[in-house]
C-alpha cells in the first residue's frame, strides 16, 4: 500500500468510532421498537383511541354530583372471540343513567363444555371519545373468570358516567369480547397474577 | 489508469474458497448479485404458481392453503432476497469504485453479511418441505394470523428474518463507514455520484428500521413461545399494535427498495443524454426529504383500522407531501433528457421505462393516499397493481438497467445489444400486460390474496396471467445474456459509454481485482 501508515491508523480509528456510533443507533432502535409498546398504550389512554377504558376507578358518593337533568343511554354487547364456546351475554341490553350515578348491571356466563376453562373479557367503548368518561369501580374484566364444566355465573359490573362527558354523547356502547385463556395458564402458571 | 504493482498484490485465490473467504468488494458484490438473481427466479416461480392458479376462476392447480404459502413466500423472497441484496451487491461493486476507495471499510464483516444470507433463505425455504407448510400469513405477517393462528413453522420464519436483518444492518454500517471515511481526497459530499448519495441515505434508513423489524418478530416469538401478550387482546395486548410497529418498519422499507433505484437512473440518464444531471443539489435534498417523510406516514397502510379522523387526515396529508420531492426527481430526470442527444441503449431503455412506469405507480399511490377513497381500494388488486408498478418496473427495472450499464465494467465484455433490447421489450410489454389489468380488477372490487374469484373478474385475470408468463420467461433471456457476456463478447473500453462520467470509468474494463490502492485525484 502506498497510503502512509499514519493515514491508515487514523482511518481505522475514525472507522471504529463511526461503527460504534452506528451500532449504538442499532441497539437504540431495537429498544425503540419495544418502547413503542408502552408508548402506544399511553397514547391510546390519553386520547381514548381504540375505545380503551382505564383500570379500576373509585366512587365517592359524597364528592360525585349526580346530574339529574341529563340522561345517557348505555348499551351492552357481549361477543365470544373465535373458538370460545361459552354462553356470554349481558342481562340487560341497555339502560339509561344520569351522569355521576353509580349503576350495577350483570353479565351472564356459562361454561357448557366438559372441562374447566379460564376466560378473560376485554372491554371496548364506542364512540372512542366516550371511553375516558366511563369509570368502572368493579368489573369482571379486572380478573380472569374460571368456570368448572357446566358452571354458570352472574358477573357484576359497577360503573358511572363522568359528569364531564361531552354534551354530544347521549348514547354509548360498552362491548366485551370473551377470550379463552385456559391454554396460557396451562403453559405458564406465573401469568395468573398478570393484568 | 494504472493500478498498484506492489509485490504483495495478488489476484483472487483459486477454487471455491476464493468465494468463501473473500473480503474483496468486487467478489462480494458479484455474490450478492448472483444470489439475488437466484432469489428473483425462486420468487418468480412462486409468482407464476399464483398466476397459474388465477388464470381461471375455480381451483385448478393448488389448494387455498398452499396458495397462501405462495403469496407469503413470493413477497418475502422478492423483498428480502431479490431486491435488497441486489442493491447491496451494486453498492459493494460500485461505491468503492465511485468514490475512489480501495475496498469497503469493513471487508471481513462484508464477507459475513453476505454469507449468512443463504442460510437465512435456506431456512425460510425449508419450511416448504415441512408438514406444517410454509408461512401462510402474507409477507406483512399481521398478528394474530402470524401468532395465534400461525403454522408451527413460523419460528423458522422469525429466525430467518432475524438473520436477514442482521445481514442488512451489517451491510449498511459497512456502506456508511465506507462513504463517510474512505472517499478519495477532493471527493466532497456534494461531488459524490447520486448512486452513492441515495445509498448513504438508504443505509441510514436501514439501520433505523431493521432493528424495529427485529423487535417486532422478537415480540411474536415471545407471544408464541413464552406466553407474553404483546399482540393478544386476551392478555391485555393489541393486534393493532402489531400493525403500527410493523409499518413503522415497513414504510421506510419500501423507500429502502426505491431510493437506490433513484440513484441508478440518476447515473444512467445523464450518460445516455450526454448532459449533466439537471438539479444535482435538489436531487440530494429531495432524497433526504423522502427519507424523512417515510417515518411519519406509516399509518396510511392502516386507514381502515378505525383511526380517528385527525389521524387519518394527518397521515393522508403527510403521504401526499411525498409526491412533492418525488415530483422534483421526475422533473429533473425529464429535464436532463430534454434537448439531450439521447441514444437508446438497453440501460437507457430500462431507465426511461423506469421513469414512466414508476411515475404511474406513484400516481396510484396518491390515489391510495386519499383516506376516504382508500376504504374502497383497501386490500384489493388495486393495491397489488400499485406496489408492483413501483417495485417491478421501478426497483427491478433499475437493477436490470444497472446490470446492463455496468456489466462491461464488471466483465470487460460488451453484452449483446440486440438481445438486451429484446429482453427489454419483452419485459416492458410483459409487465404492462401483467399488472395493468390488475388496476381494473381492484377498482371492480377483487380482493387480494384469494385463490378463487367471482366470474366477472375472469377476463382480466387471464390477460394478467399471460403477461406474467411473458415477463417471467423473458428473465431466462436475461440470464442467458449475462452468462454470454461473462464468457466473452466484444471487448469493452475503460470508458465503455461515450457520455459516462465518474471515477468508475477511469479504471480498465474489466475492473482489476484491486483498484484505487492509491487514492485518485478528484478534480
Amino acid at each position: 500500500m502506498r497510503r502512509k501508515q499514519t493515514d491508515n491508523t487514523q482511518e481505522s480509528v475514525r472507522t471504529s468510532h463511526l461503527v460504534s456510533k452506528l451500532a449504538l443507533v442499532v441497539v437504540g432502535m431495537f429498544g425503540f421498537g419495544f418502547a413503542l409498546v408502552p408508548i402506544y398504550d399511553v397514547f391510546c389512554e390519553i386520547t381514548g383511541l381504540n375505545g380503551k377504558t382505564a383500570g379500576r376507578a373509585t366512587y365517592d358518593a359524597a364528592v360525585v354530583e349526580v346530574q339529574e337533568e341529563r340522561l345517557v343511554t348505555v348499551q351492552f354487547t357481549a361477543n365470544n372471540n373465535a373458538g370460545m364456546s361459552w354462553q356470554f351475554h349481558p342481562m340487560v341490553n341497555q339502560i339509561q343513567v344520569h351522569p355521576g350515578e353509580l349503576t350495577e348491571v350483570k353479565f351472564y356466563a356459562r361454561n357448557p363444555t366438559g372441562m374447566t376453562m379460564i376466560a378473560q373479557a376485554v372491554p371496548s367503548v364506542v364512540p372512542f371519545v366516550a371511553a375516558d368518561y366511563l369509570h368502572k369501580t368493579e368489573c369482571f374484566c379486572f380478573n380472569q373468570q374460571t368456570l368448572a364444566a357446566g358452571e354458570a355465573i352472574e358477573m357484576p359490573l359497577l360503573f358511572y358516567i363522568d359528569q364531564a362527558i361531552p354534551d354530544g354523547v347521549s348514547k354509548l356502547t360498552l362491548s366485551y369480547t370473551l377470550f379463552d385463556v385456559t391454554a396460557n395458564f396451562l403453559n405458564s402458571s406465573s401469568n395468573l397474577s398478570a393484568k | 489508469m494504472a493500478t498498484g504493482h506492489d509485490d504483495h498484490h495478488h489476484g483472487p485465490a483459486k477454487g471455491f474458497t476464493r468465494w468463501l473467504y473473500t473480503t474483496n468488494h468486487k467478489d462480494i458484490g458479484s455474490m450478492y448479485l448472483w444470489f439475488s438473481f437466484a432469489m428473483f427466479l425462486l420468487g418468480g416461480t412462486f409468482a407464476l404458481v399464483i398466476r397459474a392458479e388465477l388464470f381461471q376462476p375455480g381451483l385448478q392447480f393448488v389448494e387455498p392453503e398452499f396458495f397462501n404459502q405462495m403469496t407469503t413466500m413470493h413477497g418475502l423472497v422478492m423483498v428480502f432476497g431479490a431486491v435488497m441484496p441486489a442493491f447491496v451487491g451494486l453498492a459493494n461493486w460500485m461505491i468503492p469504485l465511485m468514490i475512489g476507495a480501495p475496498d469497503m471499510a469493513l471487508p471481513r464483516m462484508n464477507n459475513w453479511s453476505f454469507w449468512i444470507l443463504p442460510f437465512a433463505f435456506a431456512m425460510l425455504a425449508s419450511t416448504l418441505f415441512m408438514e406444517a407448510g410454509a408461512p401462510n400469513f402474507g409477507w406483512t405477517f399481521y398478528a394474530p394470523l402470524s401468532t395465534t393462528y400461525a403454522p408451527s413453522t413460523v419460528t423458522f420464519f422469525i429466525f430467518a428474518i432475524h438473520i436477514m436483518g442482521a445481514s442488512s444492518i451489517m451491510g449498511s454500517i459497512n456502506i456508511i463507514a465506507t462513504i463517510q471515511n474512505l472517499r478519495a481526497p477532493g471527493m466532497t459530499y456534494m461531488k459524490m455520484p447520486l448512486f452513492v448519495w441515495t445509498w448513504l441515505i438508504t443505509a441510514y434508513l436501514l439501520i433505523a428500521v431493521m432493528p424495529v423489524l427485529a423487535g417486532v418478530v422478537t415480540m411474536m416469538l415471545f407471544d408464541i413461545h413464552f406466553g407474553t401478550s404483546f399482540f393478544s387482546a386476551a392478555g391485555g395486548g393489541d393486534p393493532v399494535l402489531f400493525q403500527h410497529v410493523f409499518w413503522f418498519f415497513g414504510h421506510p422499507e419500501v423507500y429502502i427498495m426505491i431510493l437506490p433505484a433513484f440513484g441508478v437512473v440518476s447515473e444512467i440518464i445523464p450518460t445516455f443524454s450526454r448532459k449533466k444531471l439537471f438539479g444535482y443539489d435538489s436531487m440530494v435534498y429531495a432524497t433526504s426529504s423522502i427519507a424523512f417523510l417515510s417515518f411519519i406516514v406509516w399509518a396510511h397502510h392502516m386507514f381502515t383500522t378505525g383511526m380517528p379522523l385527525a389521524g387519518e387526515l394527518f397521515f393522508m396529508y403527510a403521504t401526499m407531501l411525498i409526491a412533492v420531492p418525488t415530483g422534483v426527481k421526475v422533473f429533473n430526470w425529464v429535464t436532463t433528457m430534454f434537448k439531450g442527444s439521447i441514444s437508446f441503449e438497453t440501460p437507457m431503455l430500462f431507465s426511461i421505462a423506469f421513469v414512466v412506469l414508476f411515475t404511474m405507480g406513484g400516481f396510484t399511490g396518491l390515489m391510495l393516499a386519499i383516506a376516504p377513497a382508500d376504504f374502497q381500494y383497501h386490500d384489493t388488486y388495486f393495491v397489488v397493481a400499485h406496489f408492483h408498478y413501483v417495485l417491478v418496473p421501478g426497483a427491478v427495472f433499475s437493477i436490470m438497467a444497472a446490470a446492463y450499464y455496468w456489466l462491461p465494467k464488471w466483465t470487460g465484455n460488451m453484452y449483446d445489444e440486440a438481445l438486451g433490447k429484446l429482453h427489454f421489450w419483452l419485459s416492458f410489454v410483459g409487465i404492462n400486460i401483467l399488472f395493468f389489468p390488475q388496476h381494473f380488477l381492484g377498482l371492480a372490487g377483487m380482493p387480494r390474496r384469494i385463490p378463487d374469484y367471482a366470474l366477472q373478474f375472469a377476463d382480466f385475470n387471464m390477460v394478467s396471467t399471460v403477461g406474467a408468463f411473458i415477463f417471467g420467461f423473458s428473465q431466462l433471456l436475461f440470464l442467458f445474456i449475462v452468462v454470454k457476456t461473462v464468457l466473452g463478447g466484444k471487448k469493452a473500453t475503460a470508458q465503455v459509454w461515450e457520455g459516462a462520467e465518474g471515477l468508475e470509468w477511469t479504471v480498465p474494463s474489466p475492473a482489476p481485482y484491486h483498484t484505487f490502492t492509491t487514492p485518485p485525484l478528484v478534480p
